[in-house]
């Protein structure tokens, strides 16, 4: 899953950059408020750890073996947060060392192991983990979780490299990147993931914490502490947004338009007799990336509306993020202000 | 003369399990890093420059590779950095073959089917298969060509900068780098401890590895196996989560309050200035020409 550099257009691999800076300057914030001095070793150490972890080949049952990444491992001991932060460097250095990865396309990769994976699989695992957990539930919530989350990143790896060819080609028309589009970039990636990486993350991530419950139990109920996870309200609120977006592909179902949504052509089936003056200057101020919520180059409109709802939701929750985290830190100047 | 990490002196490849692949890996990084630790410190013409200038300069290159509507742009800038290997101390053959003999199996791949015109349709510039009824036709084509060229000499001249960057310069040096050109300290101060670090436990692994190996007799089972590599994870983490408390503890123990300061600055001398300038002139260029 390691995008070298040539893959990524440099307007990619930019946009991936911009992506994965504030949550690393999140994480930065979030482990030097909590732990001060003391997640600098651990980081590091945990760094370390997965970069000898990710050469570790896994036996798979029928003879095949692959490389586990180890991110919702990390996530599940130290917290999505820290977690973020030591797969990063362990990124970082195996690009500059081992030309394994792009220097360049730090950022997308990143993005895709050290971000959606850690994130994706922590939170999968609370919630499947549940409350009053057992040792098995917890092992198998773990499985589930690692096997889920590397399939999020081997998908947003295809939409990185799928988009390329679209975006990018000369005058004449040749693929200047990666030369497959999102139609067969998804499939040969997620093929490799459900039937070989994801099965070998899901492996490593359950025996290990189900070893680690037998050997070091008090390791795990004080490190998962580490950052806080979802509450149980959160908790409903996340799956209910995401089965929200597994129904999007429903809306297919549904014939006719929403009322007053109607289109330029809409209105003249509707048996309008005259467009609007005011309708027709301004339908064409704006065109949408995802027109009708589909992605043309996948020729396929269910997958086309679930990427659609995906991007939709992470945009929506980007803004939300975003103006949590500057409504929190204005309260926080005013209070200091006052304290101060 | 170095000794150049090769695969075929590793031995006979044939029936390694997922054991001797780990195993395998694993002394090749340790290999790896102690060859481009030995050609960092020699004496050459990339190793005499500041960090900075040459990480500034790399990523100038690797930028202009990247932009690059041109071919022979991109085929020029990697034959640009065929002398500075050479007056760097870099072994030719080891520089040419660690990124053309083993990118194909990855990126090759990739590339290939693009040749073919069931996935780049156009002029076809050698017709395979051309049939009638039923209508078969295979034909690698013009664009087809150009396509999987741009990738691999894409991905080809970017790893080439790296590891040029990589094994001329040190670690150390390049940390300091990193800190001069204002990244967050606890960042860099993650990165060193990391890097330092790696080194001790794929050794621990490799030890763990080695010690099994002398003490089982008999075929394991995969389910076996799979607990035992599941248990020495395990076994890392823990020891991972032990040996940052102990660094902590010597940190705090030698003064640790937050930051670090670094001893020895770094200078920009004028064969700086003339390297990163040159870089920088060359990559516009390579902009300008190649758009």
């Amino acid at each position: 899953m390691h995008i070298p550099d040539g893959y990524l257009s440099p307007a990619t691999a930019a946009a991936m950059y911009t992506v994965s800076l504030p949550v690393w300057y999140l994480a930065s914030r979030k482990m030097t408020t909590r732990l001060t001095g003391r997640s600098v070793p651990l980081i590091g150490l945990f760094a370390a750890l997965s970069f000898v972890i990710m050469m570790f080949n896994v036996p798979l049952p029928g003879g095949t073996t692959g490389h586990a990444v180890g991110s919702v491992l990390a996530a599940i001991v130290l917290g999505p947060w820290a977690a973020s932060l030591a797969i990063t460097v362990a990124l970082i250095i195996q690009a500059f060392f081992f030309g394994d990865g792009g220097i360049l396309a730090i950022g997308a990769n990143a993005f895709n192991m050290a971000i959606a994976m850690p994130f994706v699989g922590f939170y999968l695992y609370r919630w499947l983990s549940g409350g009053a957990v057992t040792p098995s539930r917890r092992a198998i919530a773990a499985a589930v979780a690692g096997y889920l989350a590397i399939n999020v990143g081997a998908l947003l790896t295809a939409i990185e490299l799928g988009i390329q060819p679209m975006l990018f080609h000369d005058a004449a028309g040749h693929a200047l990147y990666f030369p497959y589009g999102l139609g067969m970039a998804i499939p040969a990636m997620l093929l490799g993931h459900l039937a070989v990486a994801g099965p070998v993350e899901a492996l490593v991530t359950g025996l290990v914490v189900s070893w680690m419950q037998r050997t070091n139990p008090q390791l795990f109920e004080t490190a998962g502490g580490v950052t806080q996870g979802a509450t149980g309200l959160s908790r409903w609120a996340w799956t209910g947004l995401l089965s929200l977006i597994a129904l999007t592909p429903f809306g297919l179902l549904a014939p006719g338009t929403a009322w007053g949504e109607w289109s330029r052509e809409g209105l003249q089936q509707l048996g309008l007799g005259y467009i609007p003056e005011g309708f027709d200057q301004w339908s064409n101020l704006w065109s949408a990336p995802f027109s009708g919520y589909d992605i043309p180059a996948l020729n396929n409109s269910t997958v086309g509306y679930l990427l659609s709802a995906l991007a939709g939701v992470v945009l929506i929750l980007g803004v939300i993020f975003a103006l949590t985290w500057f409504i929190g830190r204005l309260r926080h100047r005013r209070e200091d202000g006052r304290t101060g | 003369m170095s000794q150049i990490p090769t695969k075929a002196k590793r031995g006979r490849r044939a029936a390694r399990g997922f054991f001797e692949k780990t195993l395998g890996h694993l002394t090749e990084t340790l290999e790896h890093t102690l060859f481009a630790e030995e050609i960092a410190r020699q004496d050459g013409m990339l190793q005499s420059l500041d960090p900075r200038a040459k990480l500034l300069g790399a990523l100038a290159l690797l930028i202009a590779i990247s932009l690059s509507h041109s071919l022979l742009v991109i085929a020029a800038l990697y034959i640009l950095t065929l002398p500075l290997a050479a007056a760097s101390r870099v072994p030719m053959g080891y520089y040419i073959k660690r990124v053309w003999v083993f990118m194909p199996f990855f990126t090759g791949i990739i590339a290939l089917p693009a040749l073919f015109s069931p996935f780049t349709p156009g002029e076809p510039l050698l017709t395979l298969i051309d049939l009638t009824s039923p209508r078969v036709y295979l034909a690698i084509t013009v664009p087809g060509v150009v396509t999987a060229a741009f990738l691999l000499l894409r991905v080809g001249s970017s790893v080439s900068v790296a590891v040029l960057l990589m094994l001329t310069t040190r670690w150390v040096t390049l940390l300091k780098a990193l800190r001069t050109l204002r990244l967050p300290q606890a960042f860099v101060l993650i990165l060193g401890i990391t890097y330092r670090y790696i080194y001790v436990l794929l050794h621990a692994a490799n030890n763990m590895f080695i010690a099994r190996r002398s003490r089982v007799m008999r075929r394991m089972s995969g389910a076996e196996n799979r607990r035992w590599l599941a248990a020495s994870i395990g076994t890392l983490f823990t020891k991972s989560y032990a040996l940052s408390d102990d660094v902590y503890l010597a940190m705090q123990s030698r003064g640790f309050r937050g930051d670090s300061h670094v001893m020895g600055n770094l200078e920009w001398r004028r064969a700086d200035w003339l390297w990163l300038t040159g870089s920088l002139v060359i990559a516009t260029a390579a902009l300008w020409v190649g758009r």
